[in-house]
């Protein structure tokens, strides 16, 4: 007898070939369709990612309708300043129409999360003004139009 | 004759070999000059490939982009939890650092230090830096974060374990595990508003345009431009993490 | 203000400087302390039965089967605070069908799966078939089935057969050794290879936590063959406890060495993340570093042994002293497990700041569910040394 087996060893054999072929069938059925189409990632991902609803409609949406406003922007130094940035998002007001649906903003304290002196803030990037000594206890809209903020009221 | 015949194939091959060779470590050393802007090589050339240019000189602190990112984006609103973030900076006279980020910079700021101790003052906003050589996609054990054809880092939360291990491998802290969904979140370009032609939430709301993306292929776009013309740093370089967001006038306090 | 997040609240206020707004909630908790003590038990136990085996240190004999099943058992529970702490542990298989080749994480799957399947069930296998082909046919009822079931139908044995039991369980051990190695190695990389994290990326990091695995496995192994010796009111042989001792003595110099190198070099290079880390090591971790690694689990143990290695008198205090060294070893890598693992979350990677934590009792992630995880192998052990009593095998005729 050259080729002697021990017996230990067929049987081990099965028993591992059992293994890894329930591993492998198993894991035919549980890997996901479009997992690896354009790297190691469940291709339909990308679709789950593009997919969630929008809450910011974007500068083009407001000015579809609001053509008004656009022109009175364009004339002063916010004009490169989005709709969205003060009025906050817009989608819901875009697709109902409804004034409740957007944010009209006001107060002193609003202005200046922008305009309030910070010393970390750039002066080149910011007109600031010190809140504790600029008209005190007046609105700003009371002289300025924030879509035209140079442009005084009486 | 035959010997000659011999020599001249073996010559031949000796030739054919050195030109591969040669040709080989040329190609190498071309795409290693093209790692040191962009990190990585862009997949599919039909698509664009988005990089991000963050201007330290514009940012005012106003926490606009944190507040539109978390409404854009279904994050929880508890301070624990933010996409993109605005931090601080105030380096004092005495050379001690005062960082400070409160409820991510959704509130605004308050200047933390008199004038006359200040040396110098800036904000840096923080989001996902979208790497090309990201360490969360790498220690992602099951594919569940990857790298778009776009080059956006995105999450697949149907597939994510929920195992924490991104979370520790971004030197940014720019993930967190979302504690409704209980899976890992993070920045996604707004990818969902990309795809339909729109700006990021946190670009569409930046009042002065201390945010700008675009799209790195195209040597004519802004960013690009942008890039040309200015210094520009990522954070942490020497982690090699392949970042695509570029920050401008960064300071060497930032971390 | 949501209750629900009431705790995060609590942290906050405790946070020191300036962290990340997503760094208030540490990742991984107790649990993740658990899965590497608990791994590096399985690697140290395995390395000490090899020795027997492979160095043939006939002295440790009694301790060889020990030390295989406490590895089995330790190793049935290393997944199972993973996959616990997962916060969709549902989908934990997918760490199995879609592995990320570059995740250090996924590839600690199939390390896992050659370990159990490969090294330890087939070693234990070979050992015990003789045995358990004689225990079938001696039992009745159940148990009956249950040795044919084990044995695997392989009812043979013949000497020929037996010897190449011998011979293939040889085989499997000397695969076993670099198994064991890598499987506690890789528990270290897959902290080691977090770039973004300096208290972690060091490439000693697997070297570290493979030595210190070998010393928990061999105190544990010393630690349940006392006590199984008491069970049995068998007299627990100084000889064994003595040779353990001196090769615990050794891997603890190694162990504590390295750790020595890895800190030494920190300080000395003293990178960017140097004063971060220094304030860390000084407060938050002081006590668990210092004092209940390096002291109490490291300097204390290495001294007793090394007089230990030279008295010979009052046998009875020997070995209590050896047992007392055995917990105090066990402490120290726990320790160790708790500095890496929690004193790396500790600090913020913006190098300025610290967050806090605070173990619960209850929940998923506290401290009752760690003692369960840890104290569950235990019972394993019991359940296998009345399923496969070392004591009872069947001697083979040389």
């Amino acid at each position: 007898m050259k080729f002697y087996i021990p017996p230990q060893i067929p049987r081990l054999v099965i028993a591992f070939a059992i293994f890894i072929s329930l591993f492998l069938v198993a894991r035919h059925f549980l890997v996901p369709d479009t997992f690896g189409k354009y790297g190691h990632y469940r291709a339909a991902s990308l679709i789950d990612n593009a997919n969630p609803e929008i809450h910011y409609a974007g500068q083009q949406a407001c000015f579809d309708c609001h053509q008004d406003i656009e022109d009175l922007k364009a004339k002063d130094v916010h004009s490169d300043i989005h709709c969205e940035v003060c009025h906050g998002p817009g989608e819901k007001h875009v697709l109902s129409s409804e004034a409740a649906d957007i944010f009209k903003p006001s107060g002193r304290e609003f202005c200046g999360s922008c305009h309030a002196l910070n010393a970390a803030k750039p002066k080149s990037a910011i007109f600031q003004i010190d809140l504790n000594k600029h008209n005190v206890g007046k609105n700003c809209n009371e002289c300025h139009n924030p879509h035209q903020p140079w442009e005084m009221k009486k | 004759m035959g010997n000659e015949k011999v020599k001249s194939s073996r010559r031949k091959f000796i030739k054919s070999a050195a030109t591969l060779a040669g040709a080989a470590i040329g190609f190498s050393w071309l795409k290693s000059s093209q790692v040191l802007l962009y990190g990585a090589e862009p997949k599919d050339e039909t698509l664009p490939w988005y990089g991000i240019v963050i201007d330290i000189q514009k940012c005012i602190g106003c926490g606009n982009c944190a507040k539109a990112c978390k409404k854009e984006n279904d994050v929880p609103v508890e301070p624990f939890f933010f996409r993109t973030w605005v931090e601080q900076y105030t380096v004092k006279n005495d050379g001690s650092v005062d960082i400070v980020s409160p409820n991510g910079g959704i509130d605004g700021f308050k200047q933390t230090v008199p004038d006359e101790d200040i040396f110098k003052s800036f904000f840096v906003p923080k989001m996902c830096n979208h790497c090309s050589k990201s360490p969360c996609i790498q220690v992602c054990p099951v594919g569940a974060t990857y790298d778009s054809p776009e080059g956006v880092v995105l999450i697949d939360e149907k597939y994510c374990i929920g195992c924490r291990y991104c979370v520790q491998a971004c030197p940014y802290g720019c993930r967190f595990i979302h504690p409704v969904k209980k899976v890992a979140n993070k920045c996604t370009l707004c990818y969902h508003r990309l795809k339909k032609n729109l700006a990021p939430a946190c670009m569409e709301t930046c009042p002065t345009g201390a945010r700008m993306y675009g799209n790195l292929r195209d040597k004519n776009s802004d960013l690009v431009k942008f890039l040309k013309e200015h210094t520009t740093q990522v954070l942490r370089p020497n982690l090699n993490t392949g970042a695509k967001l570029y920050y401008n006038a960064l300071s060497s306090e930032v971390r | 203000m949501n209750p629900h997040y009431q705790h995060l609240y609590d942290i906050l206020a405790h946070s020191q400087g300036y962290i990340f707004p997503n760094e208030i909630d540490l990742q991984w908790g107790i649990l993740i302390v658990v899965y590497p003590f608990i791994t590096g038990l399985v690697a140290g136990a395995f390395i000490l039965a090899s020795l027997e085996r492979v160095f043939k240190v006939k002295i440790l004999k009694p301790t060889y089967q020990i030390a295989l099943l406490t590895a089995l058992s330790f190793l049935l529970v290393a997944t199972l605070p993973l996959i616990s702490h997962l916060s969709q542990p549902q989908r934990a298989y997918e760490i199995m069908i879609t592995p990320h080749s570059s995740s250090a994480m996924a590839i600690f799957g199939f390390v896992y799966l050659w370990y159990l399947m490969v090294v330890l069930l087939l070693e234990i296998w070979f050992d015990y078939r003789h045995s358990m082909v004689v225990w079938a046919n001696e039992k009745k009822g159940v148990m009956k089935y249950v040795y044919k079931i084990l044995t695997l139908g392989v009812n043979d044995i013949s000497p020929r057969t037996l010897k190449w039991d011998r011979k293939l369980g040889y085989i499997i051990t000397v695969v076993g050794i670099p198994s064991a190695f890598i499987l506690h190695g890789y528990v270290g990389f897959i902290f080691g290879s977090i770039k973004a994290n300096p208290w972690w990326s060091t490439p000693l990091m697997p070297i570290i936590f493979l030595f210190s695995a070998m010393v928990s496995g061999i105190s544990m192994v010393m630690l349940i063959y006392m006590v199984i010796s008491w069970f049995r009111k068998k007299a627990i042989e100084v000889n064994v406890l003595d040779s353990i001792g001196k090769f615990l003595f050794f891997v603890l110099i190694l162990d504590f060495t390295l750790e020595g190198l890895d800190q030494i070099q920190r300080i000395y290079e003293a990178e960017e993340s140097f004063e971060i880390i220094k304030l860390l090591v000084s407060s938050k971790l002081y006590l668990t570093l210092f004092v209940s690694q390096g002291l109490i689990g490291t300097i204390i143990p290495l001294i007793t042994l090394a007089f230990l290695q030279f008295y010979k008198h009052q046998i009875r205090l020997k070995k209590t002293i050896y047992f007392i060294i055995g917990l105090l070893v066990l402490v120290g890598v726990y320790s160790m497990r708790w500095n890496v693992v929690i004193g790396g979350q500790l600090f913020s990677k913006s190098f300025a700041g610290f967050t806090s934590f605070k173990v619960g009792l209850i929940g998923l992630d506290g401290t009752l569910m760690a003692a369960f995880w840890i104290i569950l192998p235990f019972g394993i052990l019991a359940f296998l040394l009345w399923l496969l009593p070392p004591w009872k095998m069947v001697e083979p005729e040389e």
